[in-house]
């Protein structure tokens, strides 16, 4: 009798650890592909110094978005380009500076106000997406950018990284690797900068390191005259 | 031993007529089809133009389309009996280019299966969302109007059917216009002009094809048109092509006035390669001089004239948009003033765009199904003008 409880107990034993050896990388994978489960604040704003002193000869930070966001790298006109390199030169003085281009986050997104179906969205973090289940290609967006920041999808697409998505016949945009903020994480091209010019931070926390600095230095909106107020500002232009 | 009546004759043209038109849609369609499963790289289409044969082929339709109604709206709103009479067709003729642009527009989107995802999801700040309203609405308006007008028993509501689509058309261009306007960073749009523009461009433009349509089914008919309706329909015509003229050369002239704007201008009206020469022969000596001249030279201004005239200013009204939609995006970007700018993404550089035959068959397929309603309407029920004797 005694033997056969004993025989039980360690069937139950036995069959909870299996359960929980089967369940818990699901459970941790879960957690992972969904990342924070809070929703999203409006408290904070996201937003980028980018310091022109230091971008030089380099194309880390492009290099990084590809590999993060999975796109080609091609450089033809109808490739995808969230991030470019620019190259500018003053037209009086023959001043030269390099910078890196992106979507610029802003708080009043000309993209957002026409798209027609609601598809572009502003996150209440102030990250710029594009809803890509309710995109229906008109490229709308793209016409009213002042930045160029957008591109369209001009062929299928293959090998795609799970927490990008993307498709054919579809528009998109820096997200500002807005897969690697859910976790705590730096966007690709902040992290990959090896002169640290890129600044990620929250504008909204005055004692973050990105709100000190913009207190103590002169920063530029690009285009600032349009009141988009930009989440992306730079230094030295 | 006569086996071929006149009857019989024309039978066989009609159905010839009706099997090309509808060889032109499969051809857009078949394009429309090859973009979906390739992608627009078939295009000539890119991030830099990213709106181009078939949007020029679709704003001509739409913009044409409420411009066509003037007729209508000059019968019905202004109670001119010759208009009166014209009234049905140009509804029909409204309605077929609507359809014909909307399609265009509809095909070429990256995901045309979601168009249902369009008509459910409305983001009401967009001008694009607006018009699917207006778009949707113009066709229940002028649906109703060619109902009052068709069917004794409502002739009495045909004047107040006639007002709500002369409002309409007068929104439904506006909103056209405003796509543009409301961009606010490209150097050819953001400007309030346009809507007005768009709308006088309309009235000529409709004209135009009103009287190609019109000379057509008189031809057919074997009808003479009434010399004094002709008169005065292409001499309104005339003063149409000169108001949006007039408004062509308010928008550049003011451009050209701004310092920041003048290297547009430049671009669009002297060096900008393909784009001036479109402009400057395409639209002003073919759009707007050689018609000028066939309406209003004493010694021409007949028949052949005017329907000579009309085809050029649908020539013109073709390479004004050209230059205005392609060309406007081909300049670049001022996103950085006072500097040059080079990238890997063209920025500071001429957009380059080369039309591909899918974008073109894609707009042909328009302009087909707009020809098909048309013929079919006007052969299966009763759209043709009928005159009305001279009172005078």
């Amino acid at each position: 009798m005694s033997d056969t409880n004993e025989q039980r107990r360690q069937f139950l034993k036995t069959s909870v650890g299996a359960a929980a050896v089967a369940i818990a990388p699901g459970m941790l994978m879960f957690d992972m592909a969904h990342g924070k489960t809070e929703p999203v604040s409006g408290k904070v704003r996201w937003g980028m110094l980018i310091d022109t002193a230091n971008c030089a000869d380099c194309d880390k930070c492009v290099k990084a978005c590809n590999k993060e966001n999975g796109l080609s790298g091609g450089l033809s006109p109808t490739d995808s380009q969230w991030i470019r390199k620019v190259e500018l030169k003053d037209m009086r003085t023959e001043r030269t500076l390099a910078l890196p281009m992106m979507c610029q986050h802003c708080e009043e997104p000309p993209c957002v106000d026409v798209c027609p179906t609601g598809a572009s969205f502003k996150r209440a973090d102030g990250i710029v997406l594009v809803d890509k289940h309710i995109c229906i290609g008109c490229r709308y967006c793209m016409m009213a950018c002042p930045y160029k920041a957008r591109s369209f999808v001009h062929e299928p697409l293959h090998d795609q990284k799970p927490d990008v998505p993307r498709g054919k016949g579809v528009v998109e945009s820096c997200t500002m690797c807005v897969q690697r903020i859910d976790k705590g994480l730096q966007p690709a091209c902040a992290e990959a900068c090896p002169n640290k010019s890129i600044l990620f931070g929250n504008l909204n926390a005055p004692d973050s390191e990105i709100s000190k600095k913009l207190r103590t230095v002169a920063s530029t909106q690009i285009r600032a005259d349009l009141g988009l107020n930009t989440g992306i500002r730079y230094e030295g232009i | 031993m006569v086996n071929h009546s006149p009857l019989r004759f024309k039978n066989r043209i009609f159905y010839a007529m009706v099997a090309a038109g509808g060889l032109v849609v499969l051809a857009g369609l078949y394009s429309a089809h090859m973009m979906e499963v390739y992608g627009h790289i078939i295009t000539g289409m890119n991030n830099q133009i990213v709106w181009g044969m078939p949007h020029v082929f679709a704003i001509f339709l739409i913009i044409t389309a409420s411009g066509v109604l003037n007729v209508s709206s000059i019968g019905s709103v202004f109670n001119k009996p010759a208009y009166k009479a014209r009234a049905p067709l140009a509804g029909l003729l409204s309605i077929s280019m609507l359809a014909g642009g909307l399609t265009i527009l509809m095909l070429d989107l990256g995901r045309p299966d979601r168009v249902i995802v369009a008509m459910t999801h409305f983001n009401l700040t967009s001008v694009f969302a607006w018009n699917i309203f207006l778009y949707s609405g113009m066709f229940a308006a002028v649906a109703l109007y060619l109902w009052t007008m068709m069917e004794k028993r409502m002739k009495p509501w045909s004047k107040p059917a006639g007002l709500l689509v002369f409002v309409w058309r007068f929104v439904l261009t506006t909103g056209t216009g405003l796509i543009f306007s409301f961009l606010v960073a490209r150097q050819a749009y953001e400007t309030a002009i346009l809507p007005p523009m768009f709308i006088v461009m309309s009235f000529a433009w409709g004209m135009a094809v009103f009287h190609i349509v019109q000379s057509a089914i008189y031809e057919w008919n074997e009808k003479l048109l009434d010399p004094h309706v002709q008169k005065r329909m292409k001499n309104l015509m005339g003063i149409l092509v000169i108001a949006a003229l007039y408004f062509v050369a308010a928008y550049h002239l003011t451009n050209l006035y701004f310092a920041r704007q003048t290297e547009f201008e430049r671009f669009i009206l002297f060096n900008g390669g393909v784009y001036p020469l479109v402009f400057w022969v395409g639209y002003i000596l073919f759009g707007n001089l050689l018609p000028l001249l066939l309406i209003f030279h004493p010694a021409l201004g007949k028949t052949k004239c005017v329907l000579y005239a009309s085809s050029l200013i649908v020539l013109g009204a073709f390479s004004l948009l050209y230059v205005f939609i392609i060309g406007g995006q081909a300049f670049p970007l001022s996103i950085f003033p006072g500097y040059e700018v080079t990238s890997s993404f063209g920025d500071g550089a001429i957009g380059h765009y080369r039309p591909s035959l899918p974008e073109i068959l894609l707009g042909m397929g328009g302009v087909g199904i707009a020809f098909l309603i048309t013929t079919i309407g006007v052969r299966v029920l009763d759209f043709a003008p009928h005159e009305i004797p001279k009172s005078s």
